[in-house]
């Protein structure tokens, strides 16, 4: 208290040095929670002096980037001229609500480091390692490809699938990688020498749709995942065992997208215009979220940034041993977390999406309507700030990932959005379309940052490094690129 | 009891005679030979009968072995690898077809470049001038012959408003005008009715292309967006050149062929 009792006094004094006007402001966390008592802050106090009246007043060591909002619109500017600008009365107190920002920033993309052939059908997905190393893709040439990130070339091509293959996904630890085809089968790739480990694991009746990885804190060696179906199935799969452990069923159509939660639930998004809520140890179902009023194209988590990378993160450490790699993992989780409960959007074919606090009620929060074709691909950024959505009317919109508020429209495109991907500082958002382009967006300006044209056909799936560094995308012209800053 | 009961009492009670089924392999054995012994012999109307119901009796008989087969025979379901993957989240989307081969707008850049088109009608008849007009007379006593009608389909831009009576001298008249087009996109095989947006080139001409005449061989260019052709550059193509391959004004429509 008595630190802020400086700051006041600080203030007041620079208040009357300057002869200039304070205003009463009262600094307050995302979810609302006051910091100190309100403070008269001089009307010439930018966000730098904001900043260091947080870091003074949260005792942070080291000194942390935010970023400052009053109701819901970003501080740019000195405070007087906001108060002008905006026609505040100053009599008020002022709610400034601080946003911790990620310490590194990431470099915008610019330019294709790298056009690799090697694919003889359309890409259909790309995922970086969690540790951003290495580098999956899958194809319909029935092949699987890893990739030399140094060289910039194919390291093995992975043969083993009978058909398409439709998604591939790393474990949060990076040790391994599974992929899933249009035969509905699943095979677990060894990484060192590109061939299959063992059989493929058979079950599904129809193609794979979406595969997740139970979450690296819950359990320390990656051993389980969670497979979704045309079928109506999701199955939950261990890979040292190589077997079914639960069959998840209860959907009465295709399901199109699962999310392995922070919580140790699963999330089915469904045809049948319902969300699912299952748990893993026996497999009950615990919550059926309904609302939507046609399919359910995508499910995003505010955690799932933090759940995709595990214990990797910008600082690229190394862990010995898995005990120590859950525990970073769970700091990371909880951290990010915080003390809300996980939320969860769905993308519908309805055009709505809605936002929800599955833990707390089946109700939505939210609905954020305001597109005018399908939702296609939903993505919460890495710090659970904001959610984007792509959608097939040529848009990416920006919504607040508390309240599920309108922020922004992204358009540029000229064709279907089918893809989107955060980069790990929140700053930047990339997005991939029909119409063979990718796009970098500024999430601060709201602005295009970078058009990347390159691609000669639809570009189907893109993905952000967790470190970074590079972009890779592969489409229907049967190349990946690989985009650098 | 009916009469023709006893015999199936009878077979009840003594069974059938002892060479009744030697007899009667026999008899279908040589039944075979009879048959096509008729089928040689006969003759005339008698013959092509009898043809043609041995031919039906084949068919039907193939058909059913066929259906054996099929009910026997395991087979897996369809499951080779077709063309054009398309990711998870475009699977169950009714695919349309689309228009779109990215190479072609290149080879359309270059020859636009080169500044000359190879068009699929090289060689068009030429149309004299008293075929594409009619002469209308005009004045009080008809003596006055300067204004023309075109006798040709023709295309006019949305904005056009006729210039008075006085000083129209060339006609076009409203029911031989057009708008849209049939485009048959060669490589693809598949016709698209489009709007056209304007008369490029007719060979007949500059006069009649500043007319907007529609002639068999005439070049127009047709809004191609509704088939989201993009350029290697992500811009949308939104005009292409087409070349009409029809006499529009014998038939009614305007058919073209889209130069790729």
């Amino acid at each position: 208290m008595a630190e802020t009792m400086e700051v006041e006094v600080e203030a007041a004094a620079a208040a009357e040095r300057e002869a200039t006007n304070s205003v009463i402001c009262q600094l307050a966390d995302p979810e609302g929670n006051p910091l100190g008592a309100a403070l008269y802050l001089p009307e010439n106090a930018s966000p730098k002096e904001l900043n260091q009246v947080v870091n003074k007043l949260l005792s942070n060591e080291e000194k942390l980037p935010y970023a400052f909002y009053i109701s819901d619109e970003e501080l740019v500017v000195q405070l007087g001229s906001y108060l002008e600008k905006n026609k505040v009365s100053v009599e008020k107190v002022l709610t400034i609500v601080y946003q911790p920002q990620a310490v590194f920033r990431i470099r915008p993309v610019t330019r294709c480091s790298a056009t690799i052939a090697g694919h003889t059908e359309a890409v259909l997905s790309v995922a970086f390692s969690p540790d951003g190393r290495q580098l999956a893709s899958g194809s319909g040439d029935t092949t699987v490809r890893l990739w030399d990130l140094n060289t910039q070339t194919p390291l093995f091509t992975c043969q083993g699938h009978r058909n398409w293959v439709l998604s591939v996904a790393w474990s949060p630890d990076g040790k391994h990688l599974v992929s899933g085809s249009k035969a509905g089968e699943l095979i677990c790739w060894d990484l060192q020498t590109g061939k299959p480990l063992g059989n493929p694991l058979t079950g599904h009746k129809k193609w794979i749709t979406g595969i997740s990885w139970e979450p690296v804190h819950l359990s320390a060696p990656c051993r389980r995942f969670v497979s979704a179906s045309k079928d109506g199935d999701a199955r939950i799969w261990d890979v040292t065992t190589r077997k079914c452990l639960i069959c998840l069923t209860g959907h009465t159509l295709a399901i199109t997208c699962v999310k392995w939660g922070g919580d140790g639930v699963i999330y089915t998004g469904s045809q049948d215009c319902t969300i699912k809520v299952w748990e893993t140890t026996q497999g009950k179902l615990i919550r059926e979220l309904k609302g939507h009023g046609h399919w359910v194209n995508s499910l995003a988590l505010s955690t799932e940034y933090v759940l995709r990378s595990g214990a990797f993160d910008h600082t690229n450490k190394h862990f010995a041993s898995p005990e120590e790699m859950k525990k970073v993992a769970l700091e990371r989780y909880n951290k990010m977390r915080g003390n809300a409960p996980e939320r969860l959007v769905s993308g519908s074919d309805d055009f709505t999406m809605f936002l929800w606090e599955p833990a707390v009620s089946k109700h939505p929060k939210t609905r954020m309507t305001g597109h005018q074709q399908l939702v296609n691909h939903v993505y919460f950024s890495p710090d659970g700030q904001w959610i984007a959505s792509a959608s097939f009317d040529k848009s990416v919109k920006l919504w607040n990932g508390t309240t599920g508020k309108f922020v922004a429209a992204f358009r540029g495109h000229v064709g279907p959005v089918y893809q989107i991907s955060w980069s790990a500082d929140s700053r930047l958002l990339l997005s991939g379309s029909k119409d063979s382009t990718l796009k970098v967006w500024d999430i601060r300006t709201k602005k295009l940052k970078q058009d990347l044209p390159g691609h000669a056909d639809e570009v189907f799936a893109v993905d952000w490094s967790p470190d970074g560094e590079k972009v890779a995308s592969g489409g229907k012209d049967r190349v990946l690129k690989l985009w650098m800053g | 009891m009916p009469q023709g009961d006893y015999i199936e009492l009878h077979r009840k009670r003594f069974g059938r005679r002892p060479d009744h089924f030697e007899r009667k392999r026999k008899k279908d054995a040589r039944e075979v030979h009879k048959r096509s012994q008729i089928a040689q012999k006969a003759l005339g109307i008698k013959g092509k009968m009898f043809a043609k119901k041995r031919y039906a009796e084949k068919a039907q008989m193939k058909k059913t072995l066929a259906m054996h087969e099929e009910s026997s025979s395991r087979r897996k379901v369809d499951d080779d690898v077709h063309e054009g993957a398309v990711p998870a989240y475009l699977m169950d989307r009714e695919t349309t077809t689309r228009a779109k081969i990215l190479s072609n707008t290149i080879k359309q850049k270059r020859k636009e470049k080169a500044g000359k088109w190879e068009v699929p009608l090289p060689k068009v008849r030429p149309v004299a001038e008293d075929e594409m007009f009619r002469v209308i007379r005009s004045g009080k006593r008809k003596t006055k012959q300067w204004k023309r009608m075109v006798t040709k389909a023709t295309f006019v831009g949305a904005g056009f408003t006729r210039k008075p009576p006085k000083y129209e001298r060339f006609i076009r008249p409203s029911g031989l005008r057009f708008t849209k087009a049939h485009v048959t996109h060669p490589e693809l095989k598949c016709t698209f009715n489009l709007e056209i947006i304007g008369v490029k080139k007719n060979p007949n001409g500059p006069m009649y292309t500043s007319l907007g005449v529609i002639t068999k061989g005439t070049i127009i260019e047709v809004n191609v967006s509704e088939l989201g052709l993009v350029t290697p550059a992500g811009k949308v193509v939104w005009g292409k050149y087409a070349q009409v391959t029809n006499n529009p004004e014998n038939d009614g429509c305007i058919n073209a062929v889209l130069l790729v």
